[in-house]
C-alpha cells in the first residue's frame, strides 16, 4: 500500500514533466518509480556552467513524497560535477530542501530540479565546500543520512 | 549530624527505601529530597531548621512520568485561565516560550497578536478544526482528486487529503521524532499544527508515542530538567543549579532508580571534581594514557619544539621532523657543537645540554606526574566496573551466612551496607585523583590530600575485611568491625566532600590550570 503511494504521486508527476518542464530541465529516464535521471543547464550567462549539461539522479523512497528523495549529480561521459561551494565533487549536493527539516510534501521533481538550477544560476564561486577531499575520500553514508549543518543561506 | 544520619540510611538502604521518605507529605507525587528551592506554588511546608545543609549536598527533585505530566497540565490550566485561550493554544504558546509562564503571560497583555503568530497561531480560530469534503478538490500531495475525498487544513488554509496529511504526521512523529512543533506541510508555512488537529489526525496507533515525545520535549525545553541518563529509566529530576554556577558546585543528585549522576554535565557522580576539571581530565586521558607508557620508557623529546621523538636508527645525530633541530641523542646538546670528537660526548657542563636536559626532565616530571594520577585514577575506576560483581556476590555471601550461621536476613545487611559504601567511596576517591592533578601545592592540598589519604586507606581495610570467606564472616568480631569501617568510610567520605564543596564555593582552590575559559570547540563547517 505504501509502495502505492509513491508510484501512484510519481506517474502523476510523470505524466506532466512528458507533456511540459521549464527550459533547460529535460528528462533523460524514468524506466520505474524507483530512480530517475533529469539533465539540468544553467541558461543565464554565468561563465561557471556556460554551455553546459548536468545529469541529476533521483531515487525515491517508498514514503515519497513525505520523505525527501535522493538527489545528486552523476559523473558520465561529458556530463561533469559542477563546481559549487555547496556540491561535493562526488555529486552529493548540500541543500536544505533535499533534508528533511527544508523538506516539503509539496515539492517534486520539478520543483527540485528549478532550486538547484537556481543553486546554480546565482553562484560565482568557482570553489568546493571546505573539507571536500577528505569528505569524498570518507564518506559511506548516503546522501540521506548526512548530517548537513546548513551554514550559509546565501549561496 | 542530622545531615550524615539521613545520608546513612539513604545508603544503607534498597532502592525502594529512598522513595518511602518517613516525612514525605508532598501532594505532586515528586520525590522530595529536598526543600530549598521548592516552588512556591506547590505549597509545601517542611519543617528543615534543623537540617545543615552540607555544602557537597544540592537540593534536587525527582519526577516520575505521571508527575512531569502533572506538572505540564498545572502550566496549561493556569495559562488556559490567566489569559482566557483554548488549552491547545496555551500549551503551544508554551511551548514556544519554552514553558516561562511568567513571560508567556506578560508578552501575551502586552501584543496578543504578534506572540499569536510568532507561535505559529494565526489569530481568529472560531471554528473547531473538522474534515471536509470539498468538490473539485485535487490534493497535491498524492495528485489524487478522486470524488468525495477528504480532506483537511489548518488555520492558513493549505489543503491536503486525510491520507496524506496521516503519512506526514506518521513520518514526523516516527522517523524524525518531532511532536511539539510539527508545522504545516506545505513549503514555507510555519504554521504549527494545534493538539486538536493532531487528535482529529492521528492515526491511533502513534498517540502514544506522539504523547512521549510532547513530555520529552517538556523535560528538554526546561533548564532546570533533564532526564535520568540511566538505561531504561523514564524519570526526570528537577534541579536550580545553572550552567554558570559549575565552577562552584559539583552537582551530584540521584534518581528514585537509584542512580547518581552529575547534573551539570549527565555523566555519573564526579564529586568533588568540577565538570569543567573533569571533562578536561576526561579529553587527557583519551589522549594521553595509552600511550603515556611507552613514550615515557622509550622516547626523547626534541629540545627545541619538543615534539617526541623515537630513535630509530644506530647514529646519534638526530634531525626533528618537525623543526629542523638537529641534536645529539646522547647529550641532547646542539649537534653543530659535537664537531668531529662527538663520541666523547663530554659535554656534559655546556650550556645549551643543560638547558635541553632540564627540559627534557620538566617533560618527565610531568609525565611521571600525570602517570601518579591516572594509575590511581584508573585503579579506582577499574573497581567501580567491578562494583556490579561484588554486588552479585554479597547477595551470594549474604544468602550463605544467613544458612550457615543462622542469621537472620536482617542481620545480614551489614554486607549490603559495606558493599554500597565500597562502591560510592571509590566512585568519589577515583575523582579525588582527577581533581588532585590539577590542583597548585598549598596548605588547602595538603589537606585534601590528607582527607585523601584517610578514605583511600578505610577503603582498603574495608575491601579486605570484605572479601573474607563467609566462615569467617559469621564470626561477631569481624561483623561489628565491618560495621564499624563502613560507618568510619562514609564519614571519611563525607568529611573530604565537605572541605572540598566549601573550597570550591568560596573560590579557595588554586588550580594549575585556568577553569574560567571554556576549552575551545572545533569551529563550524559544513557538516557535522
Amino acid at each position: 500500500m505504501v509502495a502505492n503511494f509513491a508510484s501512484k504521486r510519481l506517474g502523476k508527476e510523470l505524466q506532466k514533466i512528458q507533456s511540459s518542464l521549464p527550459p533547460g530541465i529535460t528528462l533523460v529516464s524514468a524506466e520505474n518509480f524507483e530512480e530517475w535521471l533529469l539533465d539540468i543547464q544553467v541558461l543565464d550567462q554565468n561563465p561557471l556552467y556556460q554551455d553546459q549539461t548536468y545529469r541529476l539522479r533521483f531515487r525515491f523512497g517508498s514514503s515519497y513524497p513525505i520523505e525527501p528523495p535522493e538527489v545528486t549529480f552523476v559523473k558520465k561521459g561529458d556530463r561533469s560535477i559542477p563546481m559549487h561551494p555547496h556540491i561535493y565533487s562526488n555529486g552529493i549536493i548540500c541543500l536544505d530542501l533535499l533534508g528533511q527539516q527544508g523538506w516539503s510534501p509539496v515539492q517534486n521533481v520539478e520543483s527540485v530540479c528549478m532550486s538547484i538550477q537556481s543553486m546554480l544560476t546565482g553562484n560565482n564561486k568557482n570553489e568546493r565546500p571546505p573539507g571536500d577531499e577528505e569528505f569524498v575520500r570518507s564518506n559511506k553514508q548516503r546522501p540521506r543520512d548526512i548530517d548537513f549543518y546548513y551554514h550559509d543561506n546565501a549561496v | 549530624m542530622d545531615s550524615d544520619d539521613e545520608y546513612m540510611s539513604a545508603l544503607s538502604s534498597e532502592d525502594d527505601i529512598a522513595l518511602d521518605d518517613s516525612d514525605n507529605d508532598d501532594l505532586s507525587g515528586g520525590e522530595e529530597f529536598d526543600f530549598d528551592d521548592e516552588p512556591p506554588d506547590l505549597g509545601i511546608q517542611k519543617d528543615d531548621s534543623q537540617k545543615k545543609r552540607a555544602a557537597y549536598d544540592i537540593s534536587f527533585k525527582v519526577y516520575r512520568p505521571q508527575d512531569i505530566q502533572k506538572q505540564q497540565d498545572d502550566l496549561i490550566n493556569e495559562v488556559n485561565m490567566i489569559l482566557d485561550i483554548r488549552k491547545e493554544e496555551a500549551a503551544i504558546l508554551l511551548r514556544h516560550f519554552r514553558w516561562n509562564k511568567e513571560r508567556l503571560i506578560e508578552d501575551y497583555m502586552d501584543k496578543p497578536r504578534q506572540v499569536l503568530e510568532a507561535a505559529g497561531l494565526a489569530q481568529n480560530g472560531a471554528k473547531p478544526p473538522r474534515l471536509e469534503t470539498i468538490p473539485g478538490f485535487v490534493c497535491d500531495i498524492c495528485c489524487e482528486d478522486a470524488p468525495g475525498l477528504q480532506s483537511f487544513a489548518i488555520k492558513c488554509g493549505h489543503r491536503y487529503c486525510v491520507d496524506c496529511y496521516r503519512h506526514y504526521l506518521a513520518q514526523k512523529i516516527k522517523e524524525e521524532g518531532e511532536a511539539a512543533r510539527i508545522q504545516c506541510p506545505s513549503d514555507g508555512c510555519n504554521l504549527i499544527i494545534d493538539a486538536r488537529s493532531l487528535d482529529i489526525l492521528m492515526p491511533s496507533d502513534l498517540t502514544e508515542r506522539y504523547h512521549t515525545l510532547l513530555n520529552r520535549t517538556f523535560v528538554e525545553d526546561k533548564e532546570t530538567l533533564k532526564w535520568c541518563p540511566a538505561p531504561d529509566c523514564q524519570n526526570a529530576v528537577e534541579c536550580g543549579v545553572k550552567k554558570k554556577d559549575l565552577d562552584k558546585v559539583v552537582p551530584t543528585v540521584q534518581c528514585a532508580c537509584g542512580y547518581r549522576f552529575c547534573f551539570g554535565c549527565i555523566l555519573s557522580d564526579h564529586q568533588p571534581a568540577p565538570c569543567e576539571l573533569v571533562k578536561r581530565w576526561l579529553k587527557k586521558c583519551a589522549d594521553d594514557s595509552e600511550t603515556a607508557n611507552w613514550i615515557s620508557a622509550n622516547t626523547k623529546e626534541c629540545p627545541k619544539c619538543n615534539s617526541t621523538i623515537e630513535k630509530n636508527g644506530g647514529c646519534n645525530h638526530m634531525t626533528c621532523r618537525k623543526c629542523r633541530h638537529e641534536f645529539c641523542w646522547m647529550c641532547m646538546g646542539l649537534w653543530s657543537e659535537h664537531g668531529t670528537s662527538w663520541y666523547n660526548c663530554n659535554r656534559f657542563e655546556e650550556k645549551s645540554g643543560t638547558e635541553a636536559r632540564d627540559a627534557q626532565a620538566k617533560s618527565r616530571v610531568s609525565l611521571e606526574r600525570y602517570l601518579h594520577y591516572y594509575n590511581r585514577y584508573a585503579n579506582h575506576e577499574q573497581s567501580a566496573r567491578l562494583d556490579k560483581d561484588i554486588y552479585v556476590k554479597t547477595e551470594k555471601k549474604m544468602v550463605q551466612l544467613q544458612k550457615e550461621s543462622g542469621m537472620s536476613w536482617i542481620e545480614v545487611q551489614y554486607l549490603n551496607s559495606a558493599s554500597q559504601a565500597l562502591q560510592t567511596c571509590r566512585q568519589t576517591l577515583k575523582w579525588t585523583y582527577a581533581f588532585a592533578f590539577y590542583l597548585a601545592r598549598n596548605n588547602l592540598t595538603e589537606i585534601f590530600e590528607d582527607n585523601q589519604k584517610d578514605l583511600e586507606m578505610a577503603v582498603e581495610n574495608l575491601s579486605e575485611m570484605f572479601e573474607k570467606p563467609v566462615a569467617d564472616l559469621a564470626d561477631a568480631k569481624l561483623k561489628v568491625d565491618i560495621m564499624d569501617k563502613t560507618s568510619y568510610c562514609n564519614k571519611r567520605r563525607i568529611i573530604l566532600l565537605e572541605d572540598t564543596a566549601n573550597n570550591l564555593a568560596n573560590g579557595a582552590w588554586t588550580f594549575n590550570v585556568d577553569f574560567m575559559t571554556p576549552t575551545t570547540t572545533s569551529g563550524s563547517s559544513s557538516r557535522r
